[in-house]
């Protein structure tokens, strides 16, 4: 089991080999761990990151192989690269960790989060944020006389900026996934 | 050929089939059916020891000792948290271990039952991998896989935690050979480009050290026999941290004795100086590094290791190795021959010239003088009269360990048991009974403390009802040295609850539980005293009165380089340890 799964060419040296200098720049890393979906498998990953006091940003998870009963964990960190290389070290010795995978580094990769948006309101208003809405490619899930659920699918980023309209709009409940990731290409 | 049988029957027989002859434990009422087992059955042979912490220090010692995983067995609630501190213990030290727990009947688990704890949550960060085994159709499987995990790779701690049905129930069970296989399997070829980079450096290098840890230990007696071919080849100077003694012999030529905190000031110095740090099997510890930004400023640093999450955790390291140490010498080693066994000969001799004038300060000097045993004089007249011995040596944590480390030689590996990562008072006694298991006709000596010794002393009664002579060598001072020393050094003399009041009187307390105490207070009879020890035939406590306020010398004080060890009697210890430092432990 290799912990240090670094595409080739991604670092200058040999694949074990890791970043050439130990810098504070503190970077966002989306990594995807595949684990035995057995029970305690999240919390081997999860309590790594409070017991060493790693950060987490996002965090998905779901069985995506049911024969062979493997999760595939997504997690956004942060950290300088050091810390980031350490994060996968400790995950990769996990026993029950099969793979972990950084999608930053690997090579461009596809994010994706959904999020549901309840907005209250009416007049003006309410038809101000269905036009939004409209602009940012939602479906609408739900609706009353006096709300709308929106369903928005997107980056982080995306649904960060819509949320923020809708603030204004009466926004007053927000339920968010989590990014799941995969990298481009083959 | 399978069979049926029960949970309980299940486990004996997984234990049997992984060749294991001892197991350490204290029974209780999620583990009845199992005792109940090994009750029928005279393979396995179980030693009851007075408290479960007891247990599993001593299957570290027992595995430490052995190179085998030890094995314990307690029950649920209680009996599984009194494990904690000795799963801690093993997993800061890469002890293998299995330790196999009773829980309350899986219906009633979550209902707050009587003797119930989340022992697989309370264990999880304390254990390389846990299992709560939920169906006796997986058990056998699991207590192989369990043996597997504890073994491969770096090795560690698991537990088994097996609820009472299903000791009870049955099912079929699997044999060793056919037990599903495991996809961890921790890769222990060292990559040939970087150990190539390496041979180029050890080619090249004027001023190389060898820094080696605990892992040449737990690779095996091959990786300590390559290493030795590997120094005596290369002629580099070799320095080792606590849990690496005994892989490269004390007698040896390039021994220049341990490093770090209370290290060897050669050691430390040469670890400051030296253009090439080969790290084999140290995972650059703080006790060894002192202060980061100031940790061998000049050098070149390779590190083999079979972790690889050791590798750049603390320390940038230029030529990382993931590998089994005896796998990666032996490459090492290969290449290096066959480039024509290349070192840069007038340089390094030039090094060595260097290092002997370091040796010159001799860091370990003490004057045994007056009335009073110096605990350094202690140690090192143990060590003079049980050398030729078939010898291990255990420790408490404290200045004992870090003195017995100093004055005492070893000259094989797991020949020392000692708790270097958690640093676990208590450690020591239930260690040495473990050792004196699996090694009945052998010397085994506990260094200890006062006041570590009484956090186990109830294992007194494990070593006399099973009959094994372990000698308690205890340097009294009536203090909790280290911590004394600390305060001295940074808490103005405001000795806070560091010293031992009510102490027992150590030969009566041996008396009571039927084995020997000896007292001794007068260097004159320190030597009669320590071989009516030795040549006693039972356990004894050995009580030694040592001087009460001696500091233990070199000392890096924290927050500091290397080059800034404080020497001892003469050196100004007032102040030693600055602001930043003073929040290091």
């Amino acid at each position: 089991m290799s912990a240090l799964k670094i595409k080739k060419g991604s670092s200058q040296h040999s694949a074990y080999n890791l970043r050439p200098t130990f810098s504070d720049t503190v970077e966002s890393h989306t990594l995807a761990v595949i684990v035995d979906n057995e029970p305690g498998g999240l919390a081997r990953g999860i309590g790594l990151f409070s017991g060493r006091g790693y950060n987490i940003d996002s965090l998905t998870v779901a069985e995506v192989d049911h024969q062979g009963h493997q999760s595939r964990i997504t997690i956004v960190t942060r950290g300088t690269p050091q810390v980031i290389e350490q994060i996968k070290a400790q995950l990769g010795r996990i026993v029950v960790v099969h793979d972990v995978h950084d999608l930053t580094v690997e090579g461009s990769s596809v994010e994706r989060e959904l999020a549901l948006l309840k907005v209250e309101g009416t007049g003006d208003k309410r038809v101000e944020a269905l036009r939004l809405a409209d602009i940012f490619r939602t479906n609408v899930v739900d609706s009353t006389l006096d709300s709308f659920v929106f369903e928005i699918t997107g980056t982080p980023d995306k649904v960060d900026a819509f949320a923020d309209l809708m603030r204004p709009l009466g926004l007053t409940e927000i339920a968010r996934t989590g990014v799941a990731a995969l990298v481009r290409g083959t | 050929m399978t069979r049926q049988m029960t949970g309980a029957k299940m486990v004996v027989q997984a234990l049997k089939d992984q060749g294991v002859d001892v197991v350490f434990g204290y029974p209780g009422g999620a583990v009845l059916p199992i005792y109940d087992e090994v009750f029928q059955q005279n393979d396995i042979r179980h030693i009851l020891v007075r408290h479960e912490q007891g247990a599993v220090h001593a299957a570290e010692g027992y595995a430490r000792s052995t190179g085998k995983p030890g094995v314990v067995l307690v029950t649920s609630g209680p009996g599984a948290t009194n494990a904690v501190q000795g799963l801690t213990d093993a997993l800061m030290d890469s002890i293998p271990i299995v330790v196999l727990t009773g829980q309350v009947p899986t219906f009633m688990i979550g209902t707050d039952a009587f003797q119930e704890a989340d022992t697989v949550g309370i264990t999880r960060p304390c254990t390389k991998h846990n299992w709560l085994v939920n169906d006796t159709e997986k058990l056998s499987d699991v207590m192989h896989q369990a043996f597997h995990v504890a073994t491969s790779g770096r090795p560690g701690p698991v537990l088994v935690d097996i609820p009472k049905d299903v000791q009870f129930a049955s099912a079929e069970y699997t044999p060793p050979a056919k037990a599903t296989v495991s996809h961890y399997q921790p890769q222990v070829k060292g990559d040939m480009d970087t150990i190539t980079e390496l041979v180029e450096a050890i080619e090249n290098a004027e001023r190389p050290i060898f820094y080696t840890g605990g892992g040449v230990i737990n690779s095996g007696p091959a990786a300590s026999q390559l290493l030795r071919e590997l120094v005596s080849a290369t002629g580099f100077p070799i320095t080792s941290t606590l849990m690496g003694l005994g892989a490269y012999p004390a007698s040896g030529e390039s021994w220049m004795g341990m490093l770090g905190m209370h290290g060897l000031y050669e050691a430390n110095l040469a670890m400051h100086d030296c253009d090439l740090m080969v790290n084999i099997g140290a995972r650059f510890d703080d006790r060894i590094t002192g202060r980061l930004d100031a940790f061998s400023p000049g050098s070149k640093k390779a590190h083999i290791d079979i972790d690889p999450s050791s590798i750049n955790k603390v320390i940038k390291t230029d030529i990382p190795i993931i590998g089994d140490i005896a796998h990666v010498l032996e490459d090492v080693l290969k290449v290096w021959k066959a480039r024509g066994r290349k070192t840069n000969k007038a340089a390094v001799a030039k090094w060595w010239e260097q290092i002997e004038e370091w040796k010159t300060v001799k860091c370990l000097a003490f004057t045994q003088e007056g009335k009073t045993i110096k605990p350094q004089y202690a140690l090192e007249r143990l060590e003079a009269l049980t050398k030729g011995h078939d010898r291990y040596i255990c420790t408490e944590v404290g200045q004992h360990q870090m003195w017995a480390a100093q004055y005492m030689g070893f000259e094989d590996p797991n020949r020392w048991m000692t708790s270097g990562g958690l640093g676990t008072m208590g450690y020591g006694f239930p260690a040495s009974i473990g050792v004196q298991v699996a090694h009945p006709d052998a010397l085994v000596i506990n260094v200890a403390g006062e006041a570590s010794w009484l956090m186990n002393m109830q294992e007194m009664g494990t070593a006399v009802q099973f009959r094994l002579p372990v000698k308690q060598f205890i340097l009294n001072n009536e203090r909790l040295g280290m911590v004394r020393q600390w305060q001295e050094l940074l808490h103005g003399e405001r000795y806070s609850h560091s010293w031992s009041e009510a102490l027992p009187d150590f030969v009566k307390l041996a008396e009571a539980f039927g084995c020997k105490g000896i007292m001794v207070q007068d260097p004159a009879d320190l030597d009669d005293a320590i071989m009516e020890m030795i040549n006693y035939d039972g356990p004894v406590i050995f009580d030694c009165l040592v001087t009460k306020h001696e500091n233990c010398f070199p000392m890096i004080p924290s927050g500091q380089p290397h080059n800034k060890m404080l020497l001892g009697e003469d050196a100004s210890t007032k102040d030693a340890i600055g602001a930043s430092g003073a929040v290091l432990v």
